[in-house]
């Protein structure tokens, strides 16, 4: 062990005592609501912090050691790749898009994480939570730092990836990730805690992480595998936080039962609304498939998560009610995704295109239920029409959904053939959902969800051009003018992949590396 | 009984803990992927320092998991000699 | 010699993120602390306002008094970025590890002079709980803070000062026991000695202002403290009288006092060299900050100054004006 003690020896749970619990007071000459002004108002009563089991208890000495060694093994295989032209060993350049959707989707959030578990750990009384919280502040801005490096020799030869901090803030599909967690750090921190500590990191981060990583090892991209893999180590760690926070909140008061339900019930919704780009990755976007998504459904949150719930039964939770509705949709979710995508391919930092003949026959196979009679014909029209040479790009913008932000694609529960709508008054406007529980978390919180920054709406507004545009000019063309905003290079960063500068340069450069030419 | 799992990089320094694990826990089941091993048990999975260290003939120290861990279920407990995952229901 | 293995050469299509040749002056070769810091925190369209602070956006650089037109103009001269942070921490780790061993192996605790063992339980042991409310606002700042080149080396300070409270911990440990710490947090909530530094901690933990906080911890207190306690009183008193062990112990402490200066002082020369606002509004928390760490010192130099501390603590605080001096504040 690294804190080693003399004399009498202290065992692990005695020793991390004195290391952290030990080291805090109460204080006397400021008051602790005046300390900690954060804690209150969300109405979870907390009675006895020192109820609060440690799950692994990790001193600094031995956080730096271990963190060392992993970063040491990790910055010399993203130098190796590198050095190696390794990008041009993926299965093909479409799977670079993926790493796309990656740095301009998921890496932005991993910073919000880091920033959120620094105002939750400084909002805790308890020095437990708090010790745990802020090294999860610090696992997380490795966590977005080691993916920009590693994606940095990326932008260097492939486009879509040049500005993803400014298209994070800005393009129209990225405010669904993006939202998602600005929700999370602008609730309470109790509430912080369950909707990423638990509801994301513990219910849903498998279906992020494995799929994204055995994806990368699938298809050669051994950079991703390795910070992916490498990050999953702190993972395990914060599961266990997410996990603790659950039990403690639950066990300290039966008042908190039902609080913590509807944020498990919210944040289970959300953060599968925000899989949906995960699952069209999974079952589209990757050449050599891993699983589809709906099997990845089924291991990781039916199974898995079924496990979960039935253990957290004993303190009255049950399994979040959406549930159902997901189990209806997950032989929909990725298809309904990907026509969306292939659609407003002018307006997206990556290319899309239509699947081959293996692939369909492979999504066929995955998905018996809904793929041939729903989704095949509609691919098979609009390959034919791109062989004609009409590519179908959808310049018409789609009407957003208030809480999720994603597009209303998604068919009614039971009907792929209708598209969902629901509708709220509230203080004199409409407001539209994609689905019930989108609508439920409005109605819960309307003062919040009338905030939400629509790039639909945005655009239409004339806030999404760049400074100094006229847009009633003769000739305007507003989407032009909104690609500017979104520093988005039409031809290069856009469009289809069969098309795109990537899938030219790839072919080159791979016929450098492996014929002698 | 639920199941529980750990998920554990595929390299030289995993290869005496998964042997360990499996010794340890007769009804674990391993699952191999690409670059990673899962290893599944039924309701309850143990690793033991003691078995770890028999096998690797050094001193180990269970925290030198964390390097190679990507993924786990069910809850966790830790003491210098053990760690233990399981679920109570 | 570095060996060429690559089997093409190809010629990239950028060498940056375009937001790094914005800032670096073009499309040249960028460096990993500028690829993991620059604009890494969100700076537009955001969608909610925190319920916890509904008068802010989520970063909201007006939380501060201090105004930067371009608060990326705060650079960490270490050049930390998380990987360079904890590799750098492991091979102090790696040294402290060996003291504390050696210190151990050989018995050294117990052929420590009576006088300097007691001086040291009674003086350090505290600390562990100066260090933990650093820890705390530390965590403050870097949560509430504007822009990465800021926020993030508070985020290292947090861990580190949790880090410094543990070795403390250990040193109570080797030297003393369980009861020891008890007997210093006694001290600590009770004893007279204590109660000034107690009450600047607490007094701390309310300060809302991210850089008046930066100040009044990172700058004010510990660029007393650390002086005081582990350069001076550790390193020169106790050695003197037979405690170059202590020093050991404490060597963690005193070479990262040195390091982290570094950085504390370019933030403040930075913040005032912006305009002669920031400059007024820095040295106001500075002088006032400075006379309340140092009336909270003296108690506590006393522990083991006796009589001299007076005098030591001046030379201190002397020392202090002249270091902001030349970080651009006249005190």
């Amino acid at each position: 062990m690294d804190m080693q003690v003399a004399k009498k020896k202290l065992g692990l749970k005695e020793r991390y005592s004195v290391m952290t619990r030990g080291l805090d007071w109460t204080p006397s000459y400021q008051k602790m609501e005046d300390i900690y002004p954060y804690i209150a108002y969300e109405g979870i009563k907390i009675h006895d912090w020192d109820k609060w089991e440690d799950p692994f208890r990790l001193t600094m000495d031995a956080y730096w050691k271990y963190q060392a060694e992993k970063e040491r093994k990790l910055y010399a295989i993203i130098d190796a790749f590198n050095q190696n032209n390794g990008h041009l060993n993926v299965t093909d350049a479409r799977y670079i898009n993926t790493v796309k959707l990656f740095i301009s989707g998921i890496s932005p959030l991993e910073y919000v994480a880091h920033r959120g578990f620094a105002h939750a750990g400084r909002a805790f009384p308890g020095p437990g939570p708090r010790v745990a919280c802020l090294m999860q502040s610090l696992d997380e801005i490795r966590h977005a730092q080691t993916q920009v490096h590693a994606i940095s020799n990326y932008n260097k030869y492939y486009n879509g990836m040049h500005d993803f901090h400014h298209m994070h803030d800005r393009v129209w599909f990225l405010s669904v990730p993006k939202s998602f967690f600005d929700d999370a750090i602008t609730a309470g921190p109790f509430e912080f805690m369950v909707s990423i500590g638990f509801s994301f990191e513990y219910v849903l981060t498998n279906l992020l992480f494995v799929p994204f990583v055995s994806g990368a090892a699938y298809n050669g991209d051994m950079g991703t595998m390795t910070f992916g893999f490498s990050a999953q180590s702190d993972e395990a760690r914060h599961m266990t936080l997410g996990l603790e926070v659950i039990k403690f909140i639950l066990e300290q008061d039966p008042a908190n039962v039902p609080i913590v339900q509807r944020w498990i019930d919210k944040w289970t919704w959300r953060g599968y609304r925000v899989l949906t780009l995960v699952a069209m990755m999974m079952d589209y976007m990757l050449p050599k498939r891993t699983m589809s998504w709906k099997e990845a459904w089924e291991v990781y949150f039916e199974e898995n998560g079924g496990a979960l719930f039935k253990d957290l039964a004993r303190y009255g939770i049950k399994m979040p009610k959406c549930a159902e509705q997901i189990a209806l949709e997950k032989d929909h979710l990725s298809h309904q995704a990907w026509s969306t995508f292939y659609n407003y391919a002018a307006a997206a930092n990556f290319h899309t295109w239509m699947p081959d003949e293996d692939e369909m026959a492979w999504l066929s196979a995955k998905y018996p239920n809904s793929f041939d009679k729903h989704y095949r014909p509609r691919y098979e029209f609009w390959r034919e029409q791109a062989a004609k040479g009409n590519r179908f790009y959808n310049k018409t913008l789609p009407m957003l959904c208030q809480t999720c932000q994603i597009p209303m694609l998604f068919t009614e529960p039971g009907d792929p053939t209708k598209i969902c709508y629901r509708e709220v008054d509230y203080k004199g406007d409409k407001y539209h959902f994609c689905s019930d529980h989108c609508k439920e978390i409005f109605e819960h919180e309307p003062e919040k969800y009338v905030q939400a920054w629509l790039p639909v709406h945005q655009i239409y507004q004339g806030n999404c051009f760049p400074e100094g545009t006229d847009p009633t000019v003769e000739g305007f063309d507003a989407l032009g003018a909104v690609l500017k905003y979104y520093n988005l290079e039409h031809g290069r960063d856009n469009l289809d992949f069969d098309i795109s500068e990537d899938k030219k340069n790839f072919a080159e450069w791979r016929g450098q590396a492996t014929k002698n030419i | 009984m639920s199941t529980v799992f750990l998920a554990l990089q595929t390299n030289e320094d995993t290869r005496p803990i998964i042997e360990a694990i499996l010794q340890d826990n007769p009804s674990a089941v391993v699952d191999e992927q690409p670059a990673m091993v899962k290893i599944n048990a039924d309701g309850r999975l143990v690793v033991r320092r003691e078995t770890i260290e028999e096998i690797t003939g050094r001193a180990y120290d269970l925290q030198e998991l964390q390097v190679n861990m990507i993924t786990m279920s069910g809850n966790l407990d830790q003491t210098d000699d053990e760690i233990t995952l399981f679920w109570k229901s | 010699m570095q060996i060429d293995l690559r089997t093409v050469t190809i010629k990239p299509l950028r060498q940056t993120f375009d937001n790094i040749a914005r800032r670096i002056g073009g499309d040249k070769p960028a460096s990993r602390y500028q690829e993991g810091t620059l604009d890494m925190q969100q700076t537009a369209n955001f969608h909610y306002r925190p319920t916890w602070d509904p008068e802010h956006d989520i970063y909201d650089a007006s939380r501060t008094a201090i105004r930067m037109a371009d608060w990326y103009a705060f650079k960490d001269p270490r050049q930390f970025y998380y990987g360079a942070y904890t590799m750098a921490r492991a091979k102090q780790q790696d040294t402290a590890e060996a003291n504390f061993d050696f210190v151990e192996n050989r018995g050294l605790a117990a052929t420590l002079p009576e006088s300097v063992r007691d001086t040291v339980l009674k003086l350090l042991l505290p600390l562990r709980h100066v260090a933990w409310g650093s820890n705390m606002n530390n965590a403050s700042v870097c949560a509430y803070s504007y822009g990465t080149g800021f926020s993030q080396p508070h985020i290292y300070q947090a861990m580190d000062q949790l880090g410094i409270a543990q070795y403390l911990t250990r040193v109570g440990l080797l030297l003393g026991d369980v009861e020891s710490l008890d007997e210093a947090k006694r001290a600590w909530m009770e004893d007279d000695a204590w109660q000034g530094l107690r009450r600047y901690v607490e007094d701390s933990f309310v300060i809302k202002d991210p850089v008046e906080l930066f100040v009044a911890q990172n700058v004010a207190l510990d660029g007393l403290l650390y002086p005081l306690v582990y350069e001076t009183i550790v390193d020169d008193v106790l050695s003197s009288q037979g405690g170059t062990a202590v020093a050991m112990l404490t060597q963690f402490m005193t070479d990262w006092f040195a390091e982290t200066r570094k950085w504390v002082d370019a933030t403040v020369k930075i913040a005032a060299a912006e305009s002669p606002e920031n400059k007024e509004v820095m040295a106001r928390w500075l002088s006032q900050w400075r006379d309340r760490s140092a009336s909270a010192l003296l108690p506590v130099a006393r522990i083991a100054l006796g009589n001299r501390s007076d005098e030591v603590l001046a030379e201190v605080v002397q020392q202090f004006n002249a270091r902001m001096a030349k970080a651009g504040v006249t005190l």
